[in-house]
């Protein structure tokens, strides 16, 4: 079995995502299956391909360096769970 | 044992353009805090990134100029990690296509060695933003101003080995990127940044140590320190037996020390994949030939030309091709007054005092070439002397742009007094003040020649011609 | 006038002709929503001031002929998951909390321009993962056809809206057939675009290189009309494509004379497909056939990498997209936690669904160190294979028509129970999303049970006016998109 409890407690990890023992096993056993189906890949030969991440060929999609208005603080600011006036906050960053 | 330092260098520069990478936002630096954001570089959801053209017109140009090959086709990715001034929590970046690689910069060290550093690769990216932690509590406050400003990284291959190559080369790119007109590379603004990569090992084994990333320098003096201070640490703990951590350390100016920074909680997999949100870039033939033919003339051309073209010895040539500021002055000064000798004069006697002792940036120097050839021409013609010449300067220098040189040596008196029987006057009102000296010239004490010309200058105010002066002083003693 | 039966063109028709007011329209929408959206539960937020507002403005702005589109004065409802000044936008998801967005996406600006007028926001699967708009933090949407079984996903209230006639017309997204399937599960009918037709400005991002904002309509002729409002070049969208648009309403003839259409023979021999839907789909071909159009067998051969190669894709994707969701800028935070790694825990592990959960942990695991080549690039190269493989088909046909599930829609909590089958039954829709192409839902027909089964036309990259025409080709000569449930 290629995911094992500790591969899902990696990816959880970085994810910042916590799981519960339960919750870990649930995890464990359907990214097994779907990570197990996703072998059926292996049998199509793409030697020789290019990865395509793009679908279509265009390129050089840019803007000319104009400055246009900032928004107001407070709008950038509005939905921040917790806020200053001035800026967001979280937990201090330094000891 | 006789230890050899390795050093690579990751150098972040910012790029001088009006907005940011992905975004409207200026990219002016200081600002209140997220007052220079908008929903695309505070990450809002459904936001996206649309590249700034000049963003990569600059990149461009650095590859260029750093002897690169330019990647003809590519792309950005995402970097992949959580933290507070990374508000998408993925920095767009480049990472498996850059758009420069394999370039080299030759460099001459302070001492006149010569090297050539080798370029890994450079690409394009966004900053971060500002984390402003309390000093009382335990909250940290995100600015966003800066997120979304456009960075280079400049990645060398491990080839430096002391300090002063580093410094070199530092300075090699500041200057190089002034040329360009991309970057003004302020290490203190934070728009020039220098992560240094530092291992030790034998002199002479080929093998490379274990490494440490010294992150936080922000000049060329704390560069210094934090590589003496890392390499010796390291050269300590292996004679001790002890094994060096690969790991990223803080540089600390106050305490003149490394800190190992907290290992974070799990190893970095930064997961980069293929941006989605922004096509592929292509670079054509005629953009690259367009470019280079454009290459302004950089530091190391300009040395060779002021000496064969003016004559400038090749050490003062440095110093004022070392700044773009200082050459343009120079250069626009000359081709006023054709007299590169004396324009050279007042640069390395004058603005590199201003310079040296009260801490002018060259960028900042506001003299404008046509007051400067003005008066070089006045000095040159003798209508002042060089005594007087610096405080003429000094004031045309800090002044403001109503500042008239004629007036103000009208004003104040200044101009050189070249009337023969004046200067006479005062030498024989000098001879009479000073009989004793008189009698001891008599006697053959020729030495109290130079007595009686500084009395007369202090006489005439410092304005006498110090030629005339000199005359008159012999024709009188020879009268004698 | 029997407003709710009308269509969305019939509707600006009649506002234009001085029949109806907007603001008759709006209210007649927004009372159907009030007696049916409790069976239903297709909106998240309906916006009745703000609506009955912007009606009034349009009436006035019609009146002064300042507004003349077709869609002048007509109500819409909007998916969750696409941002609306200052109204509440949920992707369903408790993680976004209260979040109303600083600014409009692209398509609620150009609608606006345009006259229509937003009446609410949605319901959906959480983040647009899933196929059944069971996994929304605001509890499932109801088919209307059945209130026992799931609408489809993950566009649900986009469609039951539709079905229920709580909405004229909707807007939904589409990451691999979450506009195609509910519109067949429920019924009616729904347009993926090429991608990079309509700006994605403003779409809460699922995965970026599939997602793509569409209509959901009584019939093909409005999702025409709103095609044409809402296509084009955006200059904030970088991958919103800079062409010379065809004008999709004008463009309808009905004529499909001589049109090449092919009959994928690997999807009708699928395991699972349902043989009322194998039927009802093949007798569009016949339809189509009878009117002129030729049909003949073609041969998809990577049915079988489509789905693996969609969920690497599109769960990498949303792995980075949804990382921005942290508890610091907006949505919800955590009541308790110890630190700034701690904050980022517990509001991701309380802010997310579980398949929500699922998809980041998939994402993060094919995109990690030592797996990334094996999935995430592999996946890739299975992306340019099947590209090619549709450019060779529509270099020979003109569309391809094939399912758009394999079954009719599922009972209410089945297809959860088992998610890998919830993922293979995405066969018909995901290449679609992989390959960029436009795609189109049609109803065909109704199962033995009574509930609605949908066709799929897909067509070649950027021949979204065409794919439509056939669609309204094939409506001219049938009554299934005719046909609405009684919501009881």
């Amino acid at each position: 079995m290629l995911i094992t409890k500790e591969l899902v407690e990696y990816v959880a990890e970085l994810s910042r995502i916590k799981l519960d023992e339960q919750s870990a096993e649930k995890m464990e056993k359907e990214l097994g299956a779907i990570v197990e189906y996703m072998e059926v890949l292996n049998k199509l030969d793409t030697d020789g391909v290019e990865p395509l991440s793009h679908v279509f060929n265009i390129t050089n999609v840019m803007r000319e360096d104009e400055v246009k208005e900032s928004y107001d603080r407070a709008d950038i600011l509005k939905n921040a769970p917790e806020r200053t006036d001035e800026t967001f906050v979280v937990p201090k960053t330094v000891e | 044992m006789e230890w050899e330092i390795v050093m690579g260098l990751e150098v972040h520069v910012e790029l001088a353009t009006k907005t940011k990478i992905f975004c409207s936002c200026t990219t002016e630096f200081g600002g209140a805090p997220n007052t220079h954001c908008c929903p695309v570089c505070t990450g809002m959801p459904g936001t996206l990134p649309v590249l700034n053209k000049k963003v990569l017109e600059y990149a461009v140009k650095a590859g260029l100029a750093l002897n690169c090959d330019i990647t003809r086709y590519n792309k950005f990715d995402r970097k992949n990690y959580f933290y507070p001034d990374l508000p998408k929590a993925y920095q767009i970046s480049q990472l498996y296509l850059p758009f420069a690689r394999d370039g080299h910069v030759d460099l001459i060290t302070r001492s006149g060695k010569e090297k050539t550093v080798r370029i890994h690769e450079i690409h394009m990216e966004e900053d971060a933003g500002k984390l402003i932690h309390s000093a009382f509590g335990d909250a940290t406050f995100p600015d966003y101003n800066r997120c979304g400003v456009p960075l280079i990284e400049i990645v060398s291959e491990p080839d430096f080995r002391t300090s002063e190559e580093v410094i070199a080369y530092l300075e090699k790119l500041k200057t190089t990127f002034e040329y360009l007109g991309i970057s003004d590379c302020k290490m203190q603004e934070g728009s020039m940044r220098a992560d240094v990569n530092l291992s030790v090992r034998p002199k002479g084994s080929e093998e490379f140590g274990t490494r440490t990333e010294m992150k936080n320098i922000n000049s060329f003096k704390a560069i210094e320190r934090a590589i003496a201070f890392e390499s010796a640490r390291q050269i300590e703990a292996i004679e001790k037996g002890e094994k060096i951590v690969q790991e990223t350390r803080r540089w600390d100016d106050n305490k003149g020390k490394t800190f190992a920074m907290r290992s974070k909680e799990n190893a970095q997999d930064y997961r980069y994949f293929p941006e989605p949100d922004i096509p592929p870039i292509s670079i054509e033939e005629s953009t690259i030939a367009e470019y280079t033919a454009a290459m302004p003339e950089f530091a190391g051309e300009k040395v060779v030309r002021y000496g064969e073209e003016f004559g400038i010895a090749k050490a003062d040539a440095e110093i004022i091709a070392g700044s773009k500021y200082l050459a343009k002055l120079f250069e626009e000064t000359v081709a006023i007054c054709n007299n590169p000798k004396e324009v050279r004069y007042w640069i390395m006697m004058q603005i590199m005092y201003f310079m040296n002792e009260r801490g002018v940036a060259p960028e900042d120097i506001k003299l404008d070439p046509k007051k400067f050839a003005q008066f070089v021409n006045i000095v040159a013609a003798d209508r002042i002397n060089k005594q007087t010449g610096k405080t003429v300067f000094e004031a045309m220098f800090f002044g403001d742009d109503s500042f008239d040189v004629e007036a103000y040596i009208k004003e104040n008196g200044l101009e050189q007094v070249d009337d023969s029987e004046a200067i006479r006057e005062a030498v024989k009102a000098i001879f009479a003040l000073n009989p004793a000296t008189v009698e001891q010239y008599k006697a053959g004490q020729t030495k109290v020649v130079g007595f009686f010309v500084g009395q007369v200058m202090r006489e005439m105010r410092g304005k006498a011609k110090p030629d005339t002066v000199n005359k008159v002083v012999a024709e009188e003693l020879s009268k004698l | 006038m029997d407003i709710l039966n009308m269509t969305a063109l019939e509707i600006g028709s009649a506002i234009k002709e001085g029949k109806i007011t907007s603001v008759e329209a709006t209210k007649a929408v927004l009372e159907a929503a009030k007696s049916v959206d409790e069976a239903i539960n297709a909106y998240i937020t309906i916006c009745s001031a703000e609506a009955l507002a912007k009606a009034a403005e349009a009436d006035k702005k019609i009146a002064a002929g300042e507004l003349k589109g077709p869609l002048a004065g007509v109500p819409i409802a909007i998916k969750d998951n696409i941002c609306t000044k200052g109204v509440k936008t949920t992707c369903a998801s408790k993680i976004l909390g209260d979040f109303a967005p600083v600014y409009n996406a692209t398509v609620v600006e150009k609608l606006e321009a345009e006259g229509a007028v937003v009446v609410g926001k949605l319901n959906m699967d959480e983040f647009a993962m899933g196929s059944t708009s069971e996994t929304s933090y605001y509890g499932a949407t109801k088919n209307p056809w059945d209130t026992n079984k799931v609408p489809g996903g993950s566009s649900g209230g986009a469609a039951a809206a539709v079905a229920a006639k709580e909405a004229i017309c909707s807007l939904g997204s589409d990451t691999g057939g979450s506009i195609r399937q509910p519109a067949a599960y429920c019924g009616v009918t729904g347009f993926k675009p090429t991608y990079g037709t309509v700006s994605r400005f403003g779409l809460i991002a699922y995965a970026s290189s599939l997602d793509q904002i569409g209509p959901v309509a009584k019939d093909v002729a409005d999702c025409a009309a709103i095609m044409d409002v809402i296509k084009g070049k955006d200059s904030y969208d970088g991958t919103s494509l800079d062409v010379e648009y065809p004008e999709y309403l004008k463009s309808l003839n009905g004529d499909v004379k001589g049109l090449k259409i092919g009959l994928p023979t690997e999807c009708f021999k699928t395991d699972g497909l349902d043989p009322e839907v194998s039927e009802k789909v093949k007798a569009v071909a016949d339809t189509l056939k009878a009117m002129g159009a030729e049909v003949e067998e073609v041969s998809l051969p990577f049915l079988d990498y489509v789905i693996p190669a969609y969920y690497i894709i599109a769960a990498a994707e949303a792995s980075s997209n949804l990382s921005r969701f942290d508890g610091v800028k907006y949505g919800f935070r955590a009541a308790d936690y110890d630190g700034l790694v701690d904050l980022y825990n517990a509001t991701r592990s309380e802010g997310f669904g579980n398949e929500v959960k699922k998809r980041i942990l998939l994402g993060t695991f094919v995109l990690s160190s030592g797996y990334y080549d094996a999935y995430y690039r592999k996946a890739l190269k299975v992306k340019a294979v099947i590209k090619q493989k549709f450019d060779e088909i529509f270099s020979k046909f003109d569309c391809i028509i094939c399912p758009v599930a394999p079954s009719t829609a599922p009972l209410i909590g089945k297809s959860l129970a088992d998610p890998l089958k919830m993922y293979l039954s995405d066969i018909f829709t995901v290449s679609v999303n992989i390959a960029g192409l436009p795609g189109l839902s049609v109803p065909c027909g109704f199962d033995k049970s009574g509930m609605p089964i949908g066709a799929q036309i897909i067509g070649a990259t950027l021949s979204d006016a065409k794919v439509l025409n056939i669609g309204y080709a094939y409506q001219q000569s049938t009554e299934f998109h005719k046909s609405f449930p009684e919501v009881k």
